[in-house]
């Protein structure tokens, strides 16, 4: 035997790993966090939903919610959720548990700085939720935190110090974002093992790579606009202030001559990007699953790779479609209109491959399969609102009204939700050794779907009907804007109904998880037959790589979907090619 | 001949109106706005409804098939017809975009100021000698009568009529400019098919012609503050001689406080 080689891996042996910095471990910290925020968020959208259906209903050991309580609710739903929820759990929840097994990789590229980015994220999750018990609230601004309102202290309740918490509750996330997307890109880059061609990826990792792509530059522009709106509040600067403004009866003077606008632009310059960052993963997952329990390989599987890049460009190139009423010229509300559009071709060409993916492929409708399927079907359903969206004469009619909060909570919210889903189901068996109760999964996810549309279908309606978003309540207003607001009570509660539904469909879920995981471990080595490496067996040496290596390094042989044209045999990518498949 | 059809193409937009719930229209342009957001309408719940049949349907087929070779067929094809879908929309749109917006309005068209602050919408007619007068930050104090803090040494003042409700002739191109005092607001009629946002330091101009008579609401949409949610005001749209009326009577009062 080698004798350099005994001493070198004795001495790996003994070294210590740095605690708390295995990929596995982390990515399920990074879960925990975003089940934290999942819970918080979820009820508080029932607080906002209770509270605008019955807005004498006063919330037990509380009281009634004030208007400014229910637009803290609106900004801490909305941020939990986005931020906390939809860009941790699939990015770097899931990434970091999969993206090393699935490359072929013993680890991420950077396991400190990967603990780093858990604990900048850590500390903005505890900022933000410490938010509401500071005088004055948590800040009322909404996600998007427009200036001058989160400008101005004096402008609103919870615009003092809930605001200052909440800048700095983004600010550590967009810090821990641009760390762990370094990390990611990293990995991906230099860590594929032996025979891992780019072409070979899962598209799983392609939407984690595109993801990781577009967070430096948006989390990087908006770090900076975050500084500038710090300084804003707190150094006397006027980037985002016009020079004299009259707030509450005060006249306040800026020492420039600011604009707001130069926020809505950095802003959406990020949040776009961010919204596509969120769902990303999922598509990937979704495709690599549809194909998976069809038996066939991803239809068009080249043009699905160019087409995730092409999605995670054209979205840096839209945001102004954020801001077609917000004072722009109008012919910036036509070239975005046009670079909006644009996207409609991408994203079709996704729902397409998965429709010929499926069609006639006799799959079999395991619980990953359908919540694929309800992803294919909520992706559908709220991205066919996004091109009426992107027309800028629509969106004088339709902008900032209900209609624009059912498509991205469709699109995005439910179809990001239905992606966890997704992978939760699927990988469990890899992450925890025993598989989820199909007959419960079942009824989870039908009980699901049905909610999320019985929610969030309505508020197309409603949306039409003129009512706007971040309306605290619809009584109390006088005149014929308090008839048209009047009129959509009856149907807002059933929203409200909806939305409790929805909320009670999550308990098959609960139950089921905490059934299997007092039950004993029985999950088989591949239990979904999958070609992909995460379910490779213990690595073997293959001979040609152990004259040359250490370790015991896994290789890839073949793309991630070798399937036999009657779907009975397959070939996964850890294995040599010893027996070729039939041609289809 | 085209008759039969004009009254079944009507109808038809009645029967759509209602089903997917639109307000009344009270604008020159909102019926050419309704037919282009109804027809988009009509497209999405098409194709909506066209993918998932196409997803159950080959989720429903009995036997297995072979998987698909041609993507010349099934992604370019496909991709090429959308293409033309939504360009065409997107054509459509444009035209009416840069009808609404790409050139100012008649110079004959009615003055109107509008102009947002946490949580009012206050109205100015600039008075017979068509200029509004000057204002001043430190003036501002709607308690004391002075919303807009206008200054009192300016000659263009005295005649300015300052209303806290929209008042409109109907079938007058009405130039609105639109400011904000204090934070974003969003100035949203939906009678009128028009959105657009007041942005503070900003004074932005929107046109359009009212032409049906009816009180309708004027919400704002943007996020504002804690009073967001009640910061609602009235269009009156009147017929001619009605508004000259009105106007005559509050130029004599300066103003309706």
């Amino acid at each position: 035997m080698n004798p350099r080689l005994t001493t070198e891996n004795s001495k790996l042996r003994t070294e210590p790993a740095p605690r708390f910095t295995h990929h596995r471990t982390l990515g399920l910290a990074y879960l925990a966090l975003s089940t934290i925020a999942l819970l918080a968020g979820t009820a508080l959208s029932l607080l906002m939903r209770l509270h605008l259906a019955w807005p004498a209903w006063s919330l037990p050991l509380h009281g009634l919610i004030l208007p400014e309580e229910y637009l803290g609710l609106v900004t801490l739903h909305g941020t939990l959720m986005l931020f906390f929820v939809l860009t941790i759990a699939p990015q770097w929840g899931f990434g970091n548990l999969l993206v090393p097994a699935q490359i072929g990789a013993s680890s991420m590229a950077f396991p400190r700085w990967n603990r780093a980015a858990l604990i900048l994220f850590a500390t903005a999750l505890s900022t933000l939720l410490a938010s509401p018990f500071v005088p004055g609230g948590s800040a009322i601004s909404g996600w998007t935190a427009y200036p001058p309102l989160s400008a101005i202290t004096i402008a609103g309740p919870g615009q003092a110090g809930g605001m200052d918490l909440w800048l700095a509750a983004i600010a550590f996330f967009a810090l821990a974002s641009l760390v762990a997307a370094v990390n990611m890109l990293a990995t991906i880059i230099t860590m594929r093992c032996p025979g891992m061609a780019w072409h070979r990826l899962p598209l799983t990792v392609w939407g984690w790579f595109t993801a990781a792509l577009l967070s430096i530059p948006a989390f990087s522009v908006l770090l900076a606009a975050l500084l500038m709106l710090f300084s804003d509040r707190h150094l006397h600067t006027s980037f985002f202030l016009p020079a004299t403004e009259v707030v509450n009866g005060l006249v306040l003077h800026s020492p420039g001559d600011g604009s707001p606008l130069l926020w809505l632009h950095l802003f959406w310059f990020f949040g776009h990007p961010e919204v596509y960052i969120a769902v990303l993963p999922g598509i990937g997952l979704t495709s690599m699953v549809l194909a998976n329990f069809a038996r066939r390989r991803v239809f068009a599987y080249r043009i699905m790779i160019a087409v995730t890049l092409l999605i995670g460009l054209l979205g840096i190139l839209v945001w102004g479609h954020h801001m077609f009423v917000a004072g722009l010229s109008p012919f910036a509300g036509s070239t975005f209109a046009i670079s909006t559009m644009a996207i409609a071709l991408p994203a079709s060409a996704e729902v397409l491959s998965w429709l010929a993916t499926v069609w006639g492929s006799k799959p079999r409708l395991t619980t990953p399969m359908l919540f694929a399927l309800g992803f294919v079907s909520l992706f559908v359903a709220g991205g066919l609102t996004g091109p009426i969206l992107a027309q800028p004469i629509l969106d004088q009619y339709l902008h900032n009204t209900m209609f624009v909060v059912a498509h991205f909570h469709l699109i995005m919210a439910m179809a990001g939700v239905f992606g966890l889903y997704l992978a939760t189901y699927y990988w469990f068996p890899l992450l925890a050794g025993r598989m989820l109760n199909d007959g419960l999964g079942r009824v989870h996810f039908y009980a699901t779907l049905l909610g999320a549309y019985a929610t969030f279908l309505p508020m197309h309606l409603a949306g039409l009907a003129g009512e706007p978003r971040h309306y605290a309540q619809l009584t109390g207003v006088a005149g014929p804007a308090g008839t048209l607001l009047k009129n959509l009570l009856p149907l807002q509660r059933h929203i409200t109904y909806a939305a409790i539904f929805l909320a009670a469909a999550q308990l098959p879920f609960v139950w089921n998880l905490v059934r299997t995981l007092s039950g004993p471990r029985t999950a088989s080595a591949n239990p979904w037959a999958a070609t992909t490496m995460e379910w490779a067996p213990a690595p073997v040496t293959p001979p040609e790589a152990a004259a040359s290596s250490h370790f015991a390094v896994p290789c890839v042989y073949v793309g991630p979907c070798e399937y036999s044209p009657d779907g009975n045999s397959f070939h996964p990518q850890w294995e040599p090619l010893t027996k070729v498949l039939p041609k289809e | 001949m085209g008759t039969p059809l004009n009254l079944a193409s009507i109808a038809c937009m009645r029967l759509s109106d209602r089903f997917w719930g639109l307000p009344p229209d009270a604008s020159l342009h909102g019926p050419a706005f309704d037919r282009h957001l109804l027809l988009n309408l009509w497209i999405a719940l098409g194709l909506l409804a066209l993918a998932h049949l196409l997803l159950l349907a080959g989720l429903a087929r009995r036997r297995r098939k072979g998987a698909f070779h041609s993507q010349a067929l099934l992604e370019f094809l496909p991709l090429a017809a959308l293409a033309v879908l939504f360009g065409g929309l997107a054509v459509r749109a444009e035209a009416l975009w840069r009808d609404a917006r790409y050139t100012g309005p008649d110079p004959a068209a009615m003055q109107v100021e509008v102009v947002g602050m946490q949580f009012a919408w206050y109205v100015r007619y600039p008075g017979p000698d068509a200029t509004f007068g000057r204002t001043r930050p430190e003036l501002v104090a709607p308690g004391e009568g002075n919303p807009l803090g206008l200054d009192p040494t300016d000659r263009h003042s005295s005649d300015d009529v300052i209303s806290g409700q929209l008042v409109l002739p109907a079938g007058r191109e009405v130039d609105l400019r639109l400011r904000a005092l204090d934070v974003i607001h969003g100035f949203s009629v939906p009678a009128l098919r028009l959105k657009q946002n007041a942005v503070p330091g900003q004074t932005i101009h929107v046109h359009f012609t009212p032409t049906t008579p009816g009180d309708y609401a004027i919400l704002c949409t943007q996020l504002c503050g804690a009073g967001h949610y009640r910061m609602a005001a009235t269009l009156r749209v009147l017929p001619p001689a009605d508004f000259a009326m009105w106007l005559s009577r509050h130029q004599s009062t300066g103003g309706e406080q």
